[in-house]
């Protein structure tokens, strides 16, 4: 199969008229249903019918995260609560997620998208998919599961979590294309060499990765260890799910499916537009949505666009693989963390010091946060077990909070240096 | 009877057990017992000082996190089984000791055990009962 959808290979000229009459529909609808949406466009003069071509998408406003939260839970949704089939919500500060929905319609769409980016890796119908993406709330695990079963391919639910037990139905049942993390790819690897189960012993030809940054030297590391073709996919909940963007065969750039969603990069200072090839904040405009749709959402992931023809024969613009973030937001292990979410936390543990610092690293290829925190007098007992119990308690919280298993460090008063403005709360150590 | 000591938080870095001890000898500070408890992170340093107040004062003014604790000290005879015979009465009185150190008198005769236990007042109670010495506060500072 070299794609699932003919809309992938839709001449450019065809796919303009296609996005315009999508963004023109899409901005008039969330001006009737969506009264935030309303008051943002008619500060800026704008009326229903007054998209007339692509470019005026550049005098819409931007749509931000907490745009999301202020509208919490479900503000935003441009359809009736009766038509949403599905909620999706990823973790925000002290029980403040962001929160999408989607129609029935949304799902086949997203999964149609999945599909794409499944076949886009090398897949087809014949293949066992094994999706080692957590379910639950988390897009990854639902997103890819449903992508499987639209293609035709068989869905392998195996969520995250217990690698030896992956690694033995890995074998047992022929998994073909493995779905995860890039980090949890290497760490399976890993535990595959332990238990003696080498490349020869799996079916696995492919791997669709993401949920974090990662570089070509992981790229290399991943296809050699796991004999697989390794591509990136990229998406966040805000926009649909896994299924934005995926690299194709050519791993030069990740394909964005233009028929549903508008990229564009912009100078994150200024909100300017920037020509192709320009590096900047991504920003993804929904025009095929019907639960939630976003204008101008600001994804604060730094990438740029290409526009040039790829080899592959998809029509769709690339964006360039993730380098970066315009906020502090850390992607850890798939879970996306705010040094001020960690913060609230350790605010509620009475007694404790305000000064703090996340340090990230990447141990035998598993991301791990450390929380270092000061020893304020009010905390501080003669007894290690007393001083234990404070570690371990700042850990859990942070877990119920989070989703993320962390380990505590306490530091001496006045160790974690202060500086002037702004105080340094993240020292990553992950080489990117 | 109850003997105030001085808990110092340490990170598990070269140079603080010395700048802690160059602290209070600066401030004409004298340890007459030391203790050290230590995970892989860091460590409590446990001090028994002629001048509790002192120190205290100057380690909190070079930013070191301190507490004071209530511990008890007992005279024990440097023999074989000194200190088994101390931990006899506590045991009968069910004290939870959460731990202890031992340092041996001038004079050479006797050791002195300061414990820190949950139930202060009955394991001093139990240690007299059975005719041990619960040292002053006042002779341990002077030790």
């Amino acid at each position: 199969m070299e794609y699932f959808n003919p809309v992938e290979v839709l001449e450019r000229e065809r796919l303009e008229e296609l996005k315009l009459q999508r963004l023109r529909e899409t901005v008039d609808r969330l001006y009737e249903k969506v009264p935030f949406y309303r008051k943002k466009l008619d500060e800026v003069g704008f009326r229903p019918g007054d998209i007339r071509e692509l470019s005026d998408l550049q005098k819409l406003p931007f749509t931000t995260k907490d745009d999301l939260r202020e509208h919490y839970p479900f503000g935003l949704f441009a359809v009736p609560m009766r038509d949403i089939v599905r909620i999706h919500a990823s973790s925000g500060t002290t029980g403040k997620p962001t929160v999408v929905g989607y129609t029935a319609n949304d799902i086949r769409v997203w999964a149609d998208l999945v599909a794409r980016t499944i076949v886009a890796a090398g897949g087809t119908p014949d293949d066992i998919v094994h999706v080692a993406y957590g379910y639950g709330l988390f897009t990854g695990g639902l997103g890819l599961h449903y992508g499987a079963e639209m293609l035709g391919a068989t869905a392998l639910p195996m969520s995250g979590g217990n690698t030896k037990r992956q690694i033995r139905l890995m074998v047992d049942f022929g998994s073909t294309i493995l779905c995860c993390t890039p980090s949890y790819a290497l760490n399976i690897a890993e535990v595959m060499r332990e238990m003696g189960v080498t490349r020869e012993m799996i079916k696995l030809k492919a791997g669709i990765l993401g949920a974090e940054p990662w570089t070509d030297e992981m790229r290399v590391q991943i296809e050699e260890e796991l004999g697989i073709s390794a591509h990136d996919i990229y998406g966040l909940s805000e926009v649909v799910g896994p299924g934005v963007s995926i690299e194709c065969g050519e791993k030069n750039g990740l394909h964005v499916f233009e028929d549903c969603f508008i990229p564009e990069i912009i100078d994150p200072d200024t909100g300017e537009t920037l020509p192709p090839g320009q590096k900047g904040e991504l920003v993804f405009t929904n025009i095929n949505k019907e639960g939630l749709a976003l204008l101008r959402y600001r994804t604060r992931d730094i990438s740029a666009l290409d526009v040039s023809p790829c080899p592959c024969g998809r029509t769709h613009v690339r964006m360039k693989r993730i380098t970066g973030r315009t906020d502090d937001m850390l992607i850890i292990r798939g879970v996306n963390v705010f040094p001020s979410q960690v913060e609230a936390v350790l605010m509620q543990i009475p007694g404790l010091s305000p000064h703090y610092q996340l340090v990230v690293d990447r141990v035998e290829n598993l991301d791990v946060l450390e929380v270092q925190v000061e020893v304020s007098p009010q905390v501080f007992s003669d007894e290690i077990k007393r001083l234990e119990e404070l570690e371990r308690r700042i850990a859990e919280e942070v877990q119920s909070y989070l989703g993320l298993s962390v380990k505590v460090r306490l530091m001496e008063p006045r160790s974690i240096q202060r500086s002037e403005g702004k105080a340094v709360r993240v020292i990553d150590r992950r080489k990117m | 009877m109850k003997v105030r000591q001085v808990s110092v938080f340490l990170e598990n870095k070269s140079g603080r057990l010395y700048e802690v001890c160059k602290c209070l000898a600066d401030a004409g500070v004298n340890i007459r017992a030391l203790a050290i408890a230590e995970t892989a992170d860091y460590g409590v340093l446990r001090l028994i000082v002629n001048d509790p107040d002192t120190a205290v004062r100057v380690l909190t003014q070079e930013n070191f996190t301190v507490s004071e604790t209530e511990v008890i000290a007992v005279e024990v005879p440097d023999r074989p089984g000194g200190l088994a015979g101390v931990l006899a009465p506590l045991y009968d009185a069910n004290v939870n000791i959460e731990y202890l150190y031992c340092f041996v008198e001038k004079s050479g005769e006797s050791a002195i055990v300061v414990f820190r236990v949950e139930q202060i007042d009955r394991a001093i109670q139990a240690l007299q009962g059975s005719g041990f010495t619960v040292m002053r506060e006042e002779d341990v500072y002077r030790i």
